[in-house]
């Protein structure tokens, strides 16, 4: 075998079947002079691929998870290694049986076919030895398979070698990663060092350390998943196939179970989590079985076999049928549960394609070499993007208390709202004491502790009544209050004040400042000094890669204000595209931000301020410093909530003494506090306002989203091209706000849609645009001041008009709606704004 | 026929040993590390359970730490019907200490017993102490390396292997029956097996313990083989070398 070259363009650091995938597409893609090693032999070489249970279930209410599936699926058939089985998840309680249709509507929106749900006696059909008492209904696709990784990827590999791009090392280690001025070098390993423009992390388990190597940090971990294999199985004994039954998921005891050959294969996601560190697992040498195969601990796994017996008796039951294999297999867990991809923010040219499961294995292959050979993946990878982490949720603590949480949630019935309960009150805003005194109800955005609504305003209920639009299921009321409703009323008629430091918030300097927000962001940037702007920041192709407003503090001076969840990535993409003499400085920890909105705002803020607040003096898209309580503060005339006001931007040292301030004088003109539910959901809707990720992102374009500015700037800036392409044709699809006409359900009981809904048309069928795009609900809400609930959706152009009778599916019902149009359906004329 | 079997906790064989800083122990500290039977005792195991199956009982004794209730659940999900831990605190016991409490336990029992079954000897230690120094203070005979069992008439038959030869041992109930691997095949465990065994009785007695008459000083590791793979050439290419490599051990002439 030749000896491991010296150079190369690229290093694939692991050959699972995320390395093997990421190396192929590298290669299809143009790439050549890649070179992949391995620790462990090939085509197995120890990792978690080679215990995998290669099932593929298509459906998840994550978008982003479900098209990488989708995608690997198409892959897996492509390369024919996969065999399709069709899968079936039981159900044995009714929130379950609930959950499952809301399965069936997130697989609608994603455009997956084929699937329903089934009655026991149906589940029995397809699987003869189950226990048809012992479950409520089943919920059948039958797309689901199970497919060969490591065939797969072996046969990914060869392709690459074949094209001459790649050569290919087992059994080499990594000792070390070599970075100079950020940027990767050269990987150091136990048979000579090999420099590189470009690595590639896919070690899977061992991702963290790998990257630590190179001072970067991914936070991952290693933790068990419990599978036993038992046989022979008396009724497979004639098989002819490796898989002749559908795949069961025991959804509500976290296990599954399927035909494997003469055997049955029982998993547990169920039993305690059991996490390692990437040092506890034993090198190949070390290993009993491959390194990631643990030995298999049966006290874990005890109320699993009692689980497994009552659903499938015939077969569990039989003494004959004896543990063939039995492992505790470990796989990567991340603290939100989504995978850990792209470029890290730390080091140029070292990416992460980790915390992978064999399901998305092919397509975020595919996807990371698209992001690092073309700039930008054809999936948005938002919610898997490496550098959404914020330093505080890469510690070791944050990554062992939320998958120990997560970990039982792999079946869980998952609220769309639902909050963490581990590694709490982690940063605290200056108000945070105040907040708490007043009955804040707090959710967490990136570790911030942010008042969701306040049980002080529970009072306004009985004021504003049905106004408030209260719910009856439990479902949707779960993670909700009516009092969110009330506070907005309340907020329209006088004021509301809203924490909002769990914004980002970082300055652009220098001489190529200017430069560089002209480049990044799509509106014109150079507007005098004082201006604020709020602006899409493109992807290359013309979809979205953020918005976010941008503030023009001096000619050579920029702060951008973006969202919490999303402000690192942000920060990254304004770095990765900085023009020459730009500097960066990144305030989100020493910035903390009040927003002041309501038809008496500006009587508020003058009454603590010396500064012209008026209309003319202090006018709309206009920031300035302006004293409070005798602190310097950044006051900017924007709105999020459809009301006259200002973002408040206050040293977090300072906060105190202003907050105490404006409140004081607020009591005078029924000042109330406000929470996120108001800021994120109601005051946003009904003015129509589009959220980075749920309505803008790489999938649609400024043109669809309805935000093409009248005029396009003459500088140069990412994603022009593409998007003077799309002014000119017709939009496929257009973003369009829905109102319900009627809420009750087919047991008479109102119910009200969360978001990731499919939209169809009158006569029950799925919409599908020019792209082969389906309407889904991308935000829903209330929209308490004109009394209806909001759904946004992307609409084709046959289906936008205003009036246009649809119909969304929610839970198993179908309920009508009205397509209001584009635009606000509250206040369009802005006036409450321009007050 | 009610059969007491004798079992040790010992650590999973992994693919490379490592020894406790001091050498006085294999180094158990890594995660991976699990735990394991003797193939030897997983023989006496099956072969005491396909004894007793019927009217008989087989009960499973085992001398070590707490953790070795791990190893007793373990042969109870293949068919032992009740354990008994002699539980110690870690230090290290001698055979003539461990058969010596084992057998006062196998005596103190409520069970007459027809047999005891053992390894011939543990995969960790290799001492082949502990059976025949039971049979020794039981006073019963022992019939060692037994490759083939079968009882009639209270008379066992144990067969041995020799050379190329096998000897036939004929000995009468009760007797200690020391089996080496390949008398049967085990079983593993069902999930039934596991069920029951969680709820199957498991009895702690402190066994009494006696000055060790040889002590453990330490530990050497024996010279570890590494493995290592030559690629002869792949598809047909390789198939001359594959011939070469089959004639030089012997399967092709």
């Amino acid at each position: 075998m030749s000896s491991l070259p010296s150079k190369a363009k690229c290093v694939v650091i692991g050959a699972g079947i995320v390395g093997n995938s990421v190396a192929y597409h590298l290669a299809r893609l143009g790439w050549r002079d890649i070179v992949q090693i391995d620790k462990g032999p090939l085509p197995n070489p120890g990792g978690s691929t080679g215990h995998a249970s290669n099932f593929i279930f298509l459906v998840d209410h994550n978008k982003e998870m479900a098209q990488l599936t989708l995608d690997s699926l198409a892959q897996y058939k492509e390369l024919d290694t996969v065999f399709e089985s069709g899968g079936i998840e039981v159900a044995r309680t009714p929130e379950r049986m609930q959950e499952l249709t809301r399965r069936i509507t997130s697989g609608k929106s994603w455009g997956i076919e084929d699937m329903s749900l089934l009655t026991p006696d149906e589940v029995k059909e397809m699987v003869p030895f189950i226990d048809e008492t012992v479950i409520l209904g089943g919920f059948y696709t039958k797309g689901v398979g199970v497919c060969d990784s490591l065939r797969a990827g072996t046969l990914m590999r060869e392709k690459a070698i074949e094209m001459g791009a790649l050569q290919s090392f087992a059994n080499v280690e990594v000792e070390d990663l070599t970075v100079t001025d950020g940027r990767i070098k050269a990987v150091v390993t136990d048979q000579g060092t090999i420099e590189a423009e470009y690595v590639v992390i896919a070690t899977g388990c061992w991702s963290r350390q790998i990257a630590a190597m190179a001072g970067a940090e991914i936070p991952l971990t290693p933790a068990v998943h419990q599978m036993k294999d038992i046989g022979p199985v008396a009724m497979f004994a004639d098989a002819k196939g490796d898989l002749e039954y559908p795949i069961v998921r025991d959804m509500d005891t976290n296990m599954y179970e399927r035909q494997h050959g003469t055997g049955l294969e029982i998993g547990s996601y169920a039993h305690r989590p059991i996490l390692y560190d990437a040092e506890d697992i034993p090198s190949n040498a070390e290993a009993a079985l491959s390194p990631t195969e643990f030995p298999f601990t049966p006290e874990d796994f005890a109320d699993q076999d009692e689980h497994a017996l009552e659903l499938m008796p015939e077969i569990v039951g039989d003494e004959n049928a004896q543990e063939k294999y039995a492992i505790n297999g470990l796989l990567s867990l991340t603290p939100d549960g989504m995978p850990i991809l792209g470029e890290t923010p730390e080091v140029k040219g070292l990416w992460s394609a980790a915390a992978v499961w064999v399901k998305e294995g092919p397509g975020v292959g595919r996807a990371m070499a698209e992001w690092m050979v073309l700039g930008q993946p054809e999936i948005d990878l938002h919610a898997s993007d490496i550098a959404r982490f914020y330093p505080g949720q890469t510690t070791t603590k944050h990554i062992k208390d939320r998958t120990s949480e997560g970990f039982n949630k792999t079946y869980g019935i998952v609220h769309p709202a639902e909050q963490w309960a581990s590694n709490r009150e982690v940063r605290l805003s200056p108000y945070y004491e105040r907040e708490k005194a007043l009955g804040a109800v707090f959710y967490e955005t990136v570790q911030w502790e942010r008042p969701f609504y306040y049980e002080s305003n529970s009072g306004l209920l009985e004021k504003y009544g049905d106004a408030v639009m209260p719910r009856t299921s439990e479902w949707e009321s779960r993670w909700w209050s009516p009092i969110i409703n009330a506070e907005h009323l309340q907020m329209r008629e006088t004021a509301g004040l809203v924490d909002l430091t769990a914004f980002a918030l970082f300055d652009i300097t220098g001489p190529g400042a200017l430069a560089t927000v002209q480049r990044v962001c799509m509106r014109q940037m150079d507007v005098a000094v004082g201006k604020v702007v709020y602006t899409p920041v493109l992807a290359p192709n013309g979809g979205f890669r953020s918005d976010l407003t941008v503030m023009r503090l001096g000619d050579d001076h920029f702060r951008v204000v973006t969202g919490g969840a999303h402000g690192m990535s942000d920060l990254k993409w304004f770095k990765d595209n900085a023009a020459e003499g730009a500097t960066f400085t990144n305030l989100t920890d020493d910035i903390s931000t009040i927003g002041l909105w309501g038809p008496n705002a500006r009587a508020i803020l003058s009454a603590v301020t010396d500064a012209d607040v008026s209309h003319e003096g202090f006018s709309f898209g206009t920031c300035r410093e302006i004293t409070i309580a005798g602190k310097t503060v950044l006051a900017s005339r924007i709105s999020y909530v459809g009301d006259l006001g200002w973002e408040i931007y206050v040293p977090m040292a300072d906060g105190g003494p202003v907050w105490d301030a404006i409140w004081a004088a607020g009591q005078a003109h029924g000042l109330i506090p406000v929470g996120i539910g108001v800021y994120g959901t109601t005051g946003r809707l009904e003015k129509g306002y589009r959220a980075y990720g749920p309505e803008l992102e790489g999938d649609f374009t400024v043109v669809e989203a309805g935000m093409s500015p009248k005029k396009i700037k003459e500088a140069d800036f990412i994603g022009k091209e593409s998007h003077l392409r799309h002014r000119e044709a017709a939009p496929a699809a257009t973003m369009c706000l829905l109102t319900v006409d009627d809420h009750t359900s087919s047991t008479g009981e109102k119910r009200y849609m969360l978001g990731g809904e499919p939209i169809l048309t009158k006569d029950g069928q799925p919409i599908t645009d020019s792209h082969g795009r389906r309407s889904y609900v991308t935000s829903a809400g209330s929209a308490p001041s004109v009394g209806k609930h909001v759904l946004m959706t992307y609409l084709p152009p046959e289906y936008s008009s205003p009036g246009t009778h649809l119909v969304v599916e929610y839970l198993g019902d179908q309920y009508p709606v009205t397509v209001e149009g584009s635009g606000a359906i509250f206040d369009p004329a802005n006036e409450r704004i321009m007050s | 026929m009610n059969i007491a079997v004798c079992i040790k906790r010992i650590p999973l064989s992994p693919g490379k040993w490592s020894l406790t800083a001091d050498e006085t122990a294999i180094d158990t500290s890594g995660s991976a590390m699990g735990w394991t039977l003797s193939p030897h005792e997983e023989c006496a195991v099956e072969a005491a359970v396909q004894l007793a199956e019927g009217d008989g009982s087989v009960i499973a004794f085992s001398l070590g730490t707490a953790d070795s209730a791990e190893q007793i659940r373990e042969v109870m999900a293949v068919g032992v019907d009740r354990g008994v831990l002699l539980e110690t605190d870690g230090m290290d016991w001698d055979g003539q200490a461990t058969a010596a409490a084992l057998a006062a336990a196998i005596t103190a029992d409520e069970t007459n017993f027809d047999a005891v079954i053992v390894g011939t000897e543990s995969a960790d230690t290799s001492g082949y102490q502990v059976g025949v120094r039971i049979a020794h203070a039981l006073g019963w005979p022992i019939v060692t390396n037994v490759k083939g069992l079968s009882v009639e008439g209270g008379v066992a038959r144990c067969e041995r292997v020799v050379g190329s030869e096998r000897e036939v041992y004929e000995v009468t109930l009760p007797a200690v029956i020391a089996v080496k691997d390949g008398v049967n095949i085990p079983r593993y465990p069902s999930v039934p097996g596991r069920i029951k065994a969680r709820k199957k009785p498991l009895d702690t007695v402190t066994p009494e313990s006696r000055p060790a008459r040889m002590e453990k000083v330490k530990l050497a590791l024996p010279p570890q083989e590494t493995s290592s793979a030559k690629v002869l050439g792949s598809g047909a290419e390789a198939a001359p070398q594959i011939v070469e490599v089959l004639k030089e051990i012997g399967v092709l002439t």
